[in-house]
């Protein structure tokens, strides 16, 4: 299933990350069954999904940290599984609950990763203060990470991920278990990075978090993608959770609703929540009858489908 | 294959095996406290000629000195999960190991040498051969580096399981090696099992080196010692490629 399609005909285009048929299996279960994406270069792309579903055997997959039984990825057009070191220089990594080394100070932390990448040892230096001054960890630069919390921990990780400014940068699962404070900095960061031309793919199964930061989702279930597209297109997928939530001064019964453009009413309390492909005309049809009936509106709303809907609906017994 | 990006990576992997696992307390205790305990227990109050058995002890001493970093950063790495991080930056597996087999070689060189140097102080020990004596102690840290590399292997988040299974390999083979009667004493069946073991061959060059009575020529014992070399790292790669293939 190919999520993205380049619409530029004609027009060669790189994509950041572009895994073909991916596949991958751990004795009977099927983790990652034959998913393909293609991720273009300047979004923040999300992998959203509940826990078990292959999100992460996914993005290792990507990373090359695990090799995958078929399928093949590249990252800015380069073969991770068969050139894994040009690869993986271009993708800064954030491993699910991966640390950093506990017995070296936070600064040597990320220091030593610079090497990896052969930044110099002024670029290193340099690189290393601006991000422990913007993850707010300067005065703990010197300090062993075994002595940092969970949270502090956490951003020393996406420190050691971007401090040579990749221009592919992989989060799997960034902001689980943190505090508001840590959360804020990680997503801040990344948004930052990908304001400056990062191409962002990260999984979570916060749905909130999803909707507020990517701007293209895909929807992993059973090791199968089984949506993509924007939050807004996504929710729009499923137009028919939308409802109209109304209450009168006075009982009214369910026949009220029986109509046509009403899929179903039900009653919530001393409400009605009443569902409809189009709530504009069901607005107006409330309206109408609360002054054939004599009744009075006492509160009426309409509501969206969320994304949460939209995830529940393609994930149901997951 | 970028080959520039390809030593790079070994060079800061070693860095990184240097500064967080020598002072570990197993490498201390497996490295450098067991050896000279053995040291002790066998030729303290013994009357032996130190001379004749002081190419046993260094090659004793080389031996778990670069056999004990290696068995303990891997399976330390998936406990603390920072293998997953280090495999997502630019290393391949191959890195990885040769890495983990340089950091302890180099702390096999390091520590031998040292005793080497405070022996042939106090005990005013032969040298006949300084050059083939080199080739021992590079030889030598390289092959016990590459077993302790592949004691790693096996898949296990707890080095204390890694720690017994190095011992239950490291321990028989000291017995079984020529550095607690000569090789040259030997005969049938301790003759066969003895040649057997790498350590054998590294004991044996040293005697070549220091006291000049080896029992094999040296270039079969560095001939050995390199074939030795190449079985436990390509061993190590296998056994490690099928636990990256099994996600574990």
């Amino acid at each position: 299933m190919v999520l993205l399609c380049n619409l530029d005909f004609g027009k060669p285009r790189m994509y950041a990350i572009e895994a073909k048929n991916l596949r991958k299996s751990f004795g009977s279960v099927i983790a990652v069954d034959d998913v393909s994406i293609t991720i273009p270069e300047g979004g923040i792309f999300g992998f959203l999904g509940p826990n078990g579903a292959g999100k992460t055997t996914a993005i290792r997959m990507l990373t090359g940290v695990l090799i995958p039984d078929a399928g093949s990825v590249r990252v800015l057009g380069t073969d991770v599984n068969t050139e894994p070191l040009t690869a993986k220089l271009k993708m800064g990594v954030i491993p699910e609950n991966g640390t950093v080394y506990s017995d070296l100070t936070a600064e040597q932390n990320i220091l030593i990763t610079a090497k990896f990448y052969g930044m110099d040892r002024a670029s290193r230096e340099e690189r290393a203060g601006e991000i422990l001054a913007r993850l707010g960890l300067t005065e703990r630069r010197k300090d062993l990470v075994r002595t940092f919390s969970k949270g502090m921990r956490q951003r020393i990780s996406i420190a050691c991920a971007i401090v040579h400014s990749p221009p592919v940068l992989i989060l799997d699962e960034p902001t689980t278990g943190l505090d508001v404070y840590s959360r804020r900095l990680v997503i801040d960061t990344v948004r930052h990075l990908n304001q400056k031309g990062s191409t962002v793919l990260l999984t979570t199964h916060n749905i909130e978090e999803a909707n507020a930061l990517c701007t293209t989702i895909s929807i992993i279930n059973k090791g199968k993608i089984v949506a993509t597209g924007s939050p807004e297109k996504l929710k729009k997928t499923f137009d028919t959770s939308r409802y109209v939530e109304v209450s009168f001064d006075q009982p009214v019964g369910r026949e009220l609703f029986t109509v046509p453009g009403i899929t179903r009413a039900e009653s919530w309390g001393d409400k009605w929540r009443v569902y409809t492909d189009n709530p504009d005309h069901a607005v107006k049809y409330l309206a109408s009858i609360a002054e054939r009936d004599h009744l009075t509106i006492v509160s009426i709303a309409t509501s969206n489908p969320t994304l949460e809907e939209a995830f529940v609906k393609l994930t149901a017994g997951a | 294959m970028d080959w520039k990006v390809f030593a790079r990576s070994i060079l800061v992997i070693t860095e990184k095996n240097m500064r967080i696992y020598y002072f570990k307390g197993p490498v201390v205790v497996f490295g450098l406290l067991f050896p000279l305990i053995m040291f002790l227990t066998f030729f303290i109050g013994r009357n032996l000629d130190l001379v004749l058995f002081f190419p046993g002890f260094l090659g004793m001493m080389l031996f778990f000195t670069a056999s004990s970093v290696g068995p303990l950063i891997t399976p330390w790495e998936k406990r603390e999960k920072t293998y997953e991080r280090l495999i997502s930056l630019p290393v391949i597996l191959e890195s990885i190991i040769i890495g983990d087999l340089l950091a302890g070689a180099i702390f096999g060189v390091a520590i031998t040498t040292i005793v080497f140097v405070v022996s042939a102080e106090f005990l005013h020990l032969p040298l006949m051969n300084a050059g083939l004596l080199a080739i021992s102690f590079v030889l030598g840290s390289i092959t016990f580096a590459a077993l302790g590399t592949l004691l790693a292997s096996p898949t296990t988040d707890n080095p204390s399981n890694i720690m017994m299974l190095s011992s239950l390999i490291r321990l028989p083979l000291i017995f079984v090696s020529g550095i607690f009667i000569p090789l040259s004493q030997l005969g049938g069946w301790e003759w066969i099992l003895t040649s057997l073991s790498p350590l054998t061959y590294l004991v044996d060059l040293f005697h070549a080196a220091l006291n000049g009575d080896a029992v094999y020529p040296p270039w079969l014992d560095m001939l050995v010692l390199a074939a030795v070399i190449l079985v436990f790292i390509w061993c190590a790669k296998v056994i490690q490629k099928r636990n990256l293939v099994k996600g574990i």
